[in-house]
């Protein structure tokens, strides 16, 4: 396939600027192998995050060509033959170095989720779950936190409304813990207001990004805006609860967890 | 597109449409606003005009071809060319207080509703945020107002009564098929004509639609967490398959059947101005419009 | 010089090393017992190589065959060691397993269900009975995210992207950790009283592995220079199904669950060879036609199982040598087939992420085409020696270890699916044995100031060098050495070549260079893991070496047969002698306790007639 140019861009919170690299492409190759070898051969130095290597970790989260990618499963076939290969840190967190990204704002996150809570045991020492009732949660599960999601996220990603909305990555986390059959935390005003459901305006590249092909928006967020709806905004609903009471067995998270740290 | 020299740390450039895509990302978004553009303008004009949006034998008699845009009539102009017979009209014609500056025309008194359907669907948001509302207008493009976003947590809070436009589009729906089954017969006789056909698949375009909303699916099951607990599979569960399945295909009903509600009316339409033959068992008496 | 009271130091009661799934529920259990605890891991929190494990976690949960029990389990595991397991760790494993399963499911671990709504349990190599529980084909990914998710609310410290350097001691006994952060290039030093090792393994020795970057020997290489012993380090197992084609991701896992769902293996003639390649051990529990195993397949359970589940250490060697003998498919390996068994939408439903790593990486369709696979170094059977029930490292006070970094359960092969529940096993003992162990000693060590500053230094000489060898390219000389030297096959003679090539090796590692940029500085990093490369390519070709047999994953091309007399007798044992040099010693194993020689030597019919009869309590 012969050399391709690659224009990567190099520094770090204070600033960088693109440099561009040549190396020879090989059949099957991936973006990230590209990276490895510009890395080994010429710039031994170059900051790029990656563990697995086979698309199940989602630690090589980058833009390539302006688009939110796996660099270990974006084959350098898929992408246009002329011109240079353009590749960025992702833009919604802030550069460490290179091509790495300080994601510690998804660990103060997701340590502000209300943890699951099951109901009791069984009295043979079991759950049981039919497995189409968990169908929908496991999809969620799916989520290898590449955080392709946050970065395409235009609330996060122009707007740097992260004090407001949580993100999709963190929707459907919650999505998977609010559908989940066992589960009896009641966590939908936190939706509304600290998670800031209204801030999403379902328009979807979430859902375009996601490498694990999750359907994060009509799926996880729009029901759970659904649900906010039920508790919050829909008259009858609410009229209903009032005079018949609330037959949901959930209750409120006990002890709401703070905004610690959760790296260094 | 803007000129905006500011890049940030990992060379993203701040700027309406600022991207490194190289790719035509504005092609999706002018698509939107052109189909959308026309629909809205074809819309407008056939609700404007108020006649021809009636097919019968010779304007009676039991059957007919009856547009969409102007199902149910609830008052009428029993004057204007190509009426519906006075027994359709559920409140007879315009009354004397009817204001002179309003359209007197039946489809304006009642576009409001599947209008507002449209206008709050989960779906269409995202096509007019993005392709008007520029927030953003394609994926990892910039877009508008920078950091002044509220997304639908101010001005557009009304999105979340979504489900009672719904209630509304049911209502509709349920209409929209008698119209459909009224197709079939004209002066009383059974039959079936290519309007018929054009009536039925714009019926059932508009109950796929119905089914895929995403307030439907989740009313009719997906609010629950357990469709199984009980250790039976509930009748809402298979409700929320059936929905879940219409939803996965909602973008593609949405547009295939706005296109199709336009074009059952301009059927209709053309064939009530007779400048359409439309095909039938009846034969072509059977056909006649009151006041050409 | 270096001032060590300016480096940022902070303290906790236990450090943990590593935090995948061993890692996390050993922070989970010390965290339970009230102790100040700390995690520090090389990559993200939840990035771990754990979320690679794909087919599943065997426990005897009797959910989807009721003849199975921790009995027949541990059975299954000790005749897949080759009997060279520590037995009190196989028969914890196998009966502490099931419990440590549904605990994670009340953590909010959604596992895939029975038809009555229990958790799902799959066929695996070796193991007698549906015993995987599983999620898909990605249960590491929902092991590992459901002990973040637990673990984040249990309040101990993470300590991401901080690479543990050394272990620092007084004497002998363990009193902290240096450490360094990748992104600042600063050191950090951990004071505590106990740290549990919680590694992994060692394939980034290999080209061809299914392992992550991380896994350099990190744990060994530090137990090791701490006075520990390494253990069956020989033992690597090569997993039969890696991918082959494109050159890029040769080795990249395909999981054993598509055996277990039934796929079939095929050599270019389109025979199915595996029948040729039974061993007569298992000769009576494996069908012997292709007749018999469809009918296994279907559900028939008094057909026996497909000659493709036996253990990998025979698959892999078959598929080798079907290669070699000119069989192989266009890029070098077998087929293994699932499309002609199965249909599209249960292989999509069942093998999602094999269907889309094969899509997107090979431009194959699994559901329509066969996959090309061949044999990749996956896991390290030997590590640190470790106390069965405490879990604390032999030799070294306060010092313990869990999960694939330490040895003994699995000895010379371990059974797939055995590793995921070693992880929540061991972890959660390594963590007990941590909490004993610091509620019995009084204040801490303390370490000398002078250790803490000639661990720096070290750390930092790479970037003070003018010049020297590109790190890089080391790590590929040493992959190319082990490659030829410790692959699936050994000899005498190529592992005396590769042990002085080594020899050679190791000198340069002693002059690598890195740029001086200290912040995320992946030179700095791969010249620092080439560090505990360099004990643990040692150990493994030192060991290998002297065992002169064939055995699970050790395969000597000059002794093809296993020596039950003398090797059967005795693990390898190495650790670093007075003179700092390696030293390797035997270690006769005592005769196993009676109760589980029974269990593990009786033969499928009387082992059930025992748990029948009461006199094995299940």
């Amino acid at each position: 396939m012969g050399k391709r140019s690659f224009k990567i861009w190099r520094g770090n919170a204070e600033g960088g600027e693109f440099h561009t690299y040549e190396t020879e492409i090989t059949e099957g190759m991936v973006v990230l192998d590209a990276i490895h070898q510009i890395q080994a051969e010429s710039a031994n130095d170059l900051a790029v995050r990656w563990n697995c290597k086979a698309g199940k970790c989602g630690s090589c989260g980058c833009e390539v060509n302006g688009k939110p990618k796996l660099s270990c499963m974006t084959r350098m076939n898929s992408l246009p033959e002329e011109g240079d290969v353009v590749i960025q840190p992702i833009k919604t967190f802030p550069v460490i170095k290179d091509l790495v990204c300080d994601v510690s704002y998804n660990y103060v996150r997701n340590k502000q989720i209300p943890p699951f809570a099951p109901r009791e045991r069984e009295a043979d020492g079991t759950h049981r779950m039919e497995q189409r009732d968990v169908d929908r949660i496991q999809e969620f599960r799916k989520c290898i936190e590449c955080f392709l999601c946050m970065d395409v996220c235009h609330v996060l990603r122009d707007h740097e409304k992260k004090d407001d909305f949580v993100g999709p990555r963190w929707m459907i986390r919650l999505a998977s813990l609010e559908m989940h059959p066992l589960d009896i935390v009641d966590r939908i005003p936190l939706i509304r207001e600290k998670f800031g459901s209204g801030w999403c305006n379902i328009t979807r590249c979430c859902t375009e990004v996601c490498p694990e092909h999750i359907n994060i928006t009509d799926n996880g967020i729009i029901p759970l805006k659904e649900r906010v709806v039920d508790r919050f905004y829909d008259p009858i609903a609410m009229l209903k609860r009032k005079l018949f009471g609330d037959k949901s067995n959930k209750r409120l998270p006990v002890v709401e967890v703070g905004d610690s740290s959760a790296s260094g | 597109m803007s000129s905006s020299d500011t890049v940030l740390p990992g060379g993203h450039v701040v700027g309406l449409g600022e991207t490194r895509r190289p790719d035509k990302w504005w092609v999706g978004p002018l698509l939107t606003v052109s189909f959308i553009g026309v629909a809205i303008g074809y819309g407008t004009i056939a609700m404007l005009m108020g006649n021809h949006y009636w097919v019968g034998a010779e304007g009676h008699g039991f059957g007919g071809y009856l547009s969409p845009l102007y199902s149910p009539v609830l008052m009428f102009d029993a004057s204007a060319a190509g009426a519906a017979p006075a027994s359709h009209a559920w409140f007879g014609a315009f009354p004397e207080w009817y204001p002179s500056l309003l359209p007197k025309s039946p489809a304006f008194l009642i576009l409001l509703f599947p209008g507002a359907f449209r206008f709050t669907c989960y779906y269409y948001r995202k096509a007019y945020y993005r392709s008007f509302g520029f927030a953003p207008p394609g994926c990892a493009v910039e877009g508008v107002r920078r950091g002044k976003y509220e997304g639908e947590t101010k001005l557009f809070l009304f999105q979340n009564l979504h489900r009672y436009a719904m209630y509304f589009a049911v209502i509709f729906n349920i209409i929209l098929t008698y119209d459909a089954v009224m197709s079939f017969f004209r002066d009383g006789a059974l039959g079936i004509g290519v309007g018929s056909v054009v009536l039925t698949i714009n019926a059932t375009l508009l109950a796929f639609y119905t089914f895929g909303c995403h307030s439907f699916r989740h009313l009719i099951g997906g609010r629950a967490n357990c469709f199984t607990c009980d250790g039976k599979e509930t009748l809402s569960s298979k409700a929320w398959s059936f929905g879940t399945f219409f939803n996965q295909r909602h973008m593609q009903i949405a547009w295939v059947s706005l296109a199709w509600v336009m074009f059952t009316d301009l059927y209709v339409r053309m064939v009530s101005m007779g400048i359409w033959t439309d095909f039938n068992t009846w034969g072509e008496a059977a056909t006649k419009t009151v006041g050409l | 010089m270096l001032d060590v009271s300016e480096l940022q130091t902070v303290e906790h009661d236990v450090v943990i090393i590593g935090a995948g799934g061993a890692g996390l529920r050993a922070a989970i259990e010390c965290s339970a017992h009230g102790l100040d605890t700390a995690i520090v891991c090389k990559s993200l929190l939840g990035k771990a190589h754990t979320v690679m494990a794909e087919g599943g976690m065997a426990a005897a949960l009797r959910n989807t065959d009721e003849r199975d029990n921790w009995a027949v389990h541990f059975r299954d595991t000790m005749r897949g060691s080759k009997f060279l397991g520590t037995w009190r760790m196989a028969e914890l494993h196998a009966k502490q397993a099931p419990e440590r399963v549904k605990e994670l499911e009340d953590w909010g671990a959604v596992f895939d269900r029975t038809q009555s709504g229990l958790i799902n349990q799959r066929n695996f190599g070796g193991h007698r009975f549906p015993r995987l529980a599983h999620v898909g084909d990605r249960t590491g990914l929902e092991l590992i995210r459901t002990l973040q998710d637990h673990g984040v609310h249990q309040g101990f410290e993470v300590y991401m992207e901080c690479k543990a350097l050394n272990l620092l001691q007084e004497g002998n006994a363990v009193g902290g950790v240096l450490c360094l952060w990748k992104d600042s290039g600063r050191f950090m030093r951990i004071k505590c009283k106990a740290v549990i090792l919680a590694t992994g393994g060692g394939g980034k020795m290999w080209r061809v592995t299914s392992n992550s970057w991380e896994y350099t020997g990190d744990g060994a290489a530090m137990a090791y220079e701490a006075g520990g012993e390494l253990m069956d380090i020989e033992f690597t197992q090569f997993h039969p199904t890696g991918m082959v084609w494109p050159p890029s991701v040769r080795g990249t896992l395909v999981t054993e669950g598509v055996r277990g769902e039934g796929g079939h293996l095929r050599n270019s003639d389109g025979e199915r060879f595996m029948f040729r390649y039974i061993p007569d051990r298992f000769a009576s529990e494996t069908a012997d036609t292709e007749e018999e195993a469809a009918r296994w397949l279907a559900g028939d359970k008094e057909a026996r199982r497909p000659p493709e589940l036996l253990t990998r250490d025979v698959v892999a060697r078959a598929i080798y040598n079907e290669v070699k003998a000119g069989r192989g498919s266009p890029h070098g390996g077998a087929f293994l087939d699932i499309a002609s068994n199965r249909p599209p939408d249960y292989i999509q439903r069942k093998l999602p992420s094999m269907y889309h790593q094969f899509k997107e990486l090979a431009e194959v369709d699994i559901t329509k085409d066969a996959m090309e696979v061949g044999p990749t170094l996956h896991y390290f059977m030997g590590g640190i020696r470790v106390d069965a029930d405490s879990q604390e490292a032999t030799g070294v006070p306060g010092l313990f270890a869990c999960g694939e970094c330490s040895a003994g359960l699995h000895g010379a092969n371990r059974l797939g699916g055995n590793s995921l529940s070693d992880l929540i096993v061991f972890g959660k003992l390594a963590g007990d044995g941590a909490a004993a162990y610091v509620k019995g000693l009084g204040a801490g060590p303390s370490v000398a100031d002078e250790d803490v500053a000639a661990a720096v230094r070290n750390a930092t000489a790479p970037l003070n060098r003018t010049d020297g060898e590109n790190p890089f390219a080391l790590h590929d000389e040493l992959c190319e050495i082990m490659g030829e030297h410790v692959g699936i096959y050994r000899t005498e003679e190529g592992l005396g070549a590769g042990l002085d090539k080594l020899v050679g090796w190791r000198e340069k590692i002693k002059n690598t260079k890195a740029h001086a940029s200290s912040q995320y500085n992946a030179g700095w990093h791969e010249a620092l893991d080439l560090q505990s490369m360099a004990i643990v390519s040692e150990a493994v070709a030192m060991a290998a070496k002297e065992r002169q047999e064939s055995r699970g994953a050790h395969s000597r091309a000059d002794y093809e047969l296993e020596d039950k007399e003398h090797w059967g007798k005795r693990n390898l044992i190495i650790s670093r002698g007075d003179d700092g040099q390696m030293e390797l010693r035997h270690y006769e194993r005592p005769a196993p306790p009676e109760h589980l020689a029974k269990v593990a030597f009786a033969s499928v019919e009387e082992l059930d007639a025992m748990v029948a009869s009461g006199e094995v309590q299940v």
